[in-house]
């Protein structure tokens, strides 16, 4: 498959290709699909093993307060997200929103803080917009986009034994927690997250670096590059959003299930309540509940039921209740997989819907979030 | 018996008036591990260019189109436990429905396996 010459490179490209990468056309960055393994075998050898992913086409941006103090800039930040990002100690990482004034997801993000500045990773297509929403809100802090630091996920149970071979701090780390790691020579600012629902950690270096360390974490035999594929049937079976997909600009963070990422200092009576765009929406939402909900769906037989297709509370598809978002094949459920928005009457664990696809219903079952359980080292 | 195969990557084994059709080795390598496939009834009539199957992947679903105007006599029912069969023999085992060709004059339209090799290149 051909991919267009205007599409741009990460630091990875030479290693994708030497691997037999399948490139498509994903956020403007020529990316990998898969590699010779295929989706199931990849998805399959993260959650038994470890897999190394090239994320290098997300956008990192480091945000310093003009002021010198570091709570300015969180100050600043909180502007933009409900999260609370003051009470977030350096060498933790924190996951939010940047929200619109009607409530709904202009972007995700993770927020990690450090002694002297805070340093945040957003999603690829959304970047550039980020970038300027954040130049235009955070006139009191200096924002600086990164993009020559390229960015690699380690994943899988065993990624704890392969990156403590490098650095025996890697072991130290906790969930969300944040350690500059040195990883062949390279320093590299390492936190204990990712996007698969197991163990792993999520590595930001240097560009020129970022071929040599993926190179030396290849040598481990357990580890085997992952594309994009298997990213997303595995962030789909942990239950995390895509954005564009699962959350948007017309949906909020409590529709989203995502009140969990909203501390209280910043709900209605804490200290810091409100105070970012659409709070009054959200807090609102908070206190009285919202029309519908993201939930986790588990369709009938084998076949996967996409992003799109409607949900109806009975078999003669006349009474829409809701629609999914997100849906695919689980390999390691060896069953379909999906999320959805259901209106709250119909969004109950266990309830049962049904699916239209390809005009007949294919009955889907109400299921907890994640699909899959989490395997994080808290 | 003759061998046809199509743009969209489908092959026909014609014998008489009926077809055994399936994807070729290049679309099964394509598309990737398929864990569904669904075809339409026996007895469905089908023109040319109208679905007679849907293979899922992982990612995406895609119809695989009739080659020709016919028929659909029966779908591969092994397909239905097992569908990564097409995967792994797309031109013997996983092949996906048989056919009943109601004008076989439009099999002069297709390509034989040269003509194929060539337009995947």
């Amino acid at each position: 498959m051909g991919t267009d010459s205007s599409l741009l490179h990460t630091p990875l490209h030479t290693l994708h290709q030497d691997f037999g990468g399948k490139m498509v056309p994903f956020a403007g960055y020529a990316m990998p699909l898969q590699y010779a393994d295929g989706i199931m075998a990849e998805h399959r050898h993260v959650r038994e093993h470890v897999g190394l992913f090239d994320v290098s086409h997300m956008g990192q941006v480091r945000i310093r307060p003009r002021s010198g103090h570091v709570e300015d800039a969180a100050l600043a930040l909180e502007r933009l997200v409900p999260a609370d990002i003051v009470a977030l100690k350096p060498n933790r990482q924190r996951y939010t929103q940047f929200t619109n004034p009607s409530g709904g997801i202009l972007d995700d993000l993770m927020v990690i803080a450090q002694e002297d500045c805070l340093l945040l990773v957003v999603n690829a297509a959304c970047k550039q917009a980020d970038f300027a929403h954040l130049q235009d809100n955070l006139a009191d802090c200096l924002v600086e986009p990164l993009p020559d630091r390229a960015l690699l996920a380690l994943q899988g149970p065993e990624a704890q034994d392969v990156l403590s071979s490098f650095d025996a701090d890697a072991a130290t780390m906790r969930f969300m927690d944040v350690c500059m790691l040195e990883i062949d020579g390279a320093r590299c600012i390492v936190s204990r997250s990712g996007y698969t629902g197991e163990d792993g950690y999520e590595i930001s270096l240097s560009a020129k670096d970022a071929d040599r360390v993926a190179r030396q974490l290849l040598q481990h035999q357990q580890v085997r590059l992952i594309g994009l594929g298997a990213r997303d049937s595995l962030r789909l079976e942990a239950g995390l959003c895509l954005y564009g997909a699962d959350i948007d600009e017309t949906t909020t963070p409590v529709e989203a299930a995502l009140e969990w990422s909203i501390q209280k200092s910043r709900r209605t009576g804490g200290a810091r309540a409100g105070g970012f765009p659409g709070a009054d929406i959200k807090l609102d939402q908070l206190e009285k509940g919202v029309p519908r909900r993201r939930v986790g769906l588990l369709p009938t037989g084998r076949a996967p039921v996409r992003h799109g297709a409607p949900l109806y509370a009975d078999a003669a598809l006349a009474d829409k209740v809701g629609e999914v978002t997100s849906g695919a094949f689980g390999p390691t459920l060896e069953a379909p997989v999906a999320m959805g928005y259901v209106a709250t009457p119909h969004a109950g664990i266990g309830t049962e819907l049904v699916a239209e696809l390809r005009g007949r219903g294919v009955a889907t079952r109400v299921a907890a979030l994640p699909l899959v359980p989490a395997r994080f080292r808290r | 018996m003759t061998l046809y195969f199509t743009s969209e990557h489908e092959w026909l084994r014609v014998e008489g008036d009926t077809a055994v059709v399936g994807i070729t080795q290049h679309a099964a390598d394509e598309l990737g591990e398929l864990v569904f496939v669904e075809t339409k009834p026996a007895g469905t009539q089908v023109k040319a260019g109208e679905a007679v199957a849907v293979v899922e992947s992982v990612k995406a679903a895609s119809d695989i189109y009739a080659p020709v105007d016919g028929e659909i006599v029966d779908g591969n029912a092994a397909l239905a436990d097992d569908p990564s069969i097409v995967s792994s023999d797309p031109q013997g085992a996983g092949w996906i429905v048989t056919f009943r060709l109601s004008n076989p004059a439009q099999l002069d339209g297709l390509m034989d396996a040269v003509a194929y090799a060539a337009f995947v290149g």
